[in-house]
């Protein structure tokens, strides 16, 4: 962005900020406190993330307990899956997972952002209600819903008011309901955090567009249409990014309140991973899970993050 | 965003004669304000109730940790409180060892988010300001380190802990909490670090300075939006990890307070007015730090968005 001549360029090349490139290539000097700054961090993280990653790949090939040595399998747990029908159940619980508290908390945050965006008098109030529960844990998330669909509780309780006694539940505890019961809250947490990523992005666009666009005539919808959503585009990706990682991730909030039950009927595969390693102490079917997950999520952001790393800088 | 002021509508072309002007100008304004007065109504209506709506859930599970448990044997979980008691809370505080529980998660949560924090700027700064060899790679690969399913580092993570006989200590969580979070960290903080614009720092070269001086005195000074928002942001995410605490530590007297809820749920089931206390005070420091902080957190994303 700067226009450095040629001279200040070789001058400042000491320390200057970004890829120095041209002529000189790669001549430039880093002082090795620099790449200290940068070894130590790597270091740390690759004690604790990357090389329990390979890691993981490798137990993933074997049969382990735990205590004695871990078995060279091969491929036998990736084959086990095919006929391991609780997977199956997770795996599609997954899918409809990543749709339902994917797609509905992009739509609704997104929703919610362009509502609350303009700066009128208490609407710091309503941003700070719909953002507050991002600050719980899904934990205590999960127990506060959790009282909520007892048989006693407010959502019976409401809908018996609303003459849809009929329909009321044992949410958490019937398998056709539960999936759902859970992505509730979960989408209760999440919205507020996709609104306020949304909201940053929208202040981001420059007012002036839609001025000249009103000259146009624009329709709101148009508007919308052509300038809020193009706009938009670096954060779509970066929510979508987001809401890919966090519903993979989604662990907390299933495990507090049906722990993947009533019979694997809200089963993710992060918390049948977590019950195979943890509890029936099966760790090397447990890593091929994980492996799952992992392929999972990383078609996505892989594709995203080198198309990222392409338009910036 | 309001742009809609009457002064700002086209209120008829300079021509015509002044009366007409002005009457026009006049019912012009009047239309516009009643519009604006609708649209002001339209907006606190479904503003207000959404969060209303959102806010609900918060006020239950305030009344039912402040009714007692007979109150609500007898008269249910949906219904209006017929009681008020600090019971539920003494009793999680001190039976359902949430006191215990609390301290050790703030012994794991500020020194975890204060190193990674420190470790993070440093490799941002290193990498952001210098032509360090693969920088890029480098940078990708530290994200990549943070975006990987936490569960492809679990059974790895709970053995490796276990070899370093750290196994089931608090130690082992800050370890992993800091590897695990740093590289999200690094990417962010290069982000707005790059956008400190370079003559800064070719002034500070010129003066002699080194990159000690030029990280300590130019460049973390100007990243405190940055930094101020990523404490707040990862002060919440570290004292609400969930996965981790489990997967390292076994002991309950040792949980960090999220992972204690769990415990909670266990130990006092369907006494409602215990666990929902407890949610209360597993909740009530991060609903602190972003009240505190909810000024640096949305100035640092703005400031991050705009330059």
């Amino acid at each position: 962005m700067a226009v450095l001549t040629a001279t200040d360029r070789d001058r400042a090349a000491g320390a200057a900020p970004g890829p120095v490139r041209g002529r000189r290539g790669r001549a430039t000097r880093v002082p090795p406190v620099v790449l200290a700054f940068v070894l130590v961090p790597l270091l740390v993280e690759g004690f604790w993330v990357f090389w329990p990653a390979l890691q993981g790949f490798w137990l993933s090939l074997t049969k382990w307990d735990g205590i004695s040595p871990p078995q060279y399998v091969g491929l036998a747990n990736y084959r086990e899956m095919v006929h391991d029908s609780v997977f199956h159940t997770a795996l599609l619980d997954t899918v409809l997972w990543l749709a339902l508290f994917g797609g509905l908390s992009a739509i609704l945050g997104l929703g919610a952002a362009l509502l609350l965006q303009q700066e009128r008098r208490g609407v710091g109030v309503y941003r700070a209600a719909l953002f507050l529960p991002v600050v719980f844990s899904l934990t205590a998330t999960a127990l506060v819903w959790q009282a909520m669909y007892q048989p006693d509780g407010l959502v019976d309780k409401t809908m018996s008011a609303l003459g849809l006694g009929g329909l009321t539940h044992p949410w958490l505890a019937d398998q056709d309901t539960a999936l759902y019961a859970v992505i509730v809250p979960a989408l209760w947490r999440q919205i507020g955090y996709v609104m306020v990523l949304y909201l940053a992005g929208l202040k981001g666009i420059d007012p002036a567009l839609y001025e000249a666009a009103k000259v146009d005539g624009a329709t709101r919808w148009q508007q919308f249409r052509h300038i809020t959503l193009p706009q938009l585009s670096s954060v779509n990706a970066v929510v979508l990014s987001v809401i890919i990682i966090d519903s993979l991730r989604s662990f907390d909030v299933v495990w507090a309140l049906t722990r993947g039950g009533p019979y694997h009927s809200s089963e993710l595969l992060s918390t049948y991973m977590y019950s195979t390693a943890f509890q029936s102490l099966r760790l090397g079917y447990g890593s091929a899970l994980a492996v799952v997950i992992f392929v999972l999520a990383f078609g996505v952001i892989a594709s995203y993050l080198v198309r990222a790393f392409k338009e910036a800088d | 965003m309001a742009a809609t002021t009457p002064a700002g509508t086209p209120t008829g072309s300079p021509a015509g004669s002044p009366a007409g002007l002005k009457a026009r100008t006049a019912d012009a304004s009047a239309h516009a304000r009643r519009r604006r007065m609708w649209g002001t109504v339209a907006f606190h209506g479904s503003a207000g109730l959404i969060s209303l709506l959102w806010l609900v859930p918060i006020a239950v599970v305030l009344v039912t940790a402040t009714r007692s448990f007979d109150d609500i044997a007898a008269h249910g979980l949906g219904s209006m409180p017929h009681s008020f008691t600090l019971g539920g809370f003494r009793q999680a505080w001190t039976d359902g060892g949430q006191q215990q529980a609390l301290i050790n998660s703030l012994v794991v949560t500020i020194p975890t988010v204060l190193l990674s924090l420190l470790l993070a700027s440093m490799a941002a700064f290193a990498l952001s300001r210098y032509d360090v060899p693969l920088r890029r790679a480098l940078l990708l690969l530290m994200l990549s380190g943070n975006l990987l399913p936490p569960q492809i580092l679990l059974i790895p993570v709970s053995k490796l802990s276990e070899k370093l006989g750290i196994y089931d200590s608090l130690y082992a969580l800050i370890g992993v909490q800091i590897g695990f979070g740093v590289g999200f960290y690094v990417f962010v903080l290069h982000g707005f670090m790059r956008a400190i614009p370079p003559e800064i720092q070719q002034a500070a070269v010129i003066d002699g300075a080194g990159p000690w001086q030029i990280y300590t005195r130019i460049i973390l000074p100007l990243a405190r939006p940055a930094l101020a928002a990523l404490t707040a942001l990862s002060f919440t995410w570290i004292f609400n990890d969930l996965l981790w605490a489990i997967t390292v530590l076994r002991t309950g007297s040792k949980m960090p307070i999220t992972a204690s809820l769990l415990g909670l749920q266990g130990q006092y089931v369907s006494q409602w007015n215990v666990i929902a206390a407890g949610s209360v005070i597993a909740a009530a420091p991060t609903v602190i730090v972003f009240l505190r902080f909810q000024r640096h957190f949305v100035a640092g994303l703005n400031l991050g968005a705009v330059k």
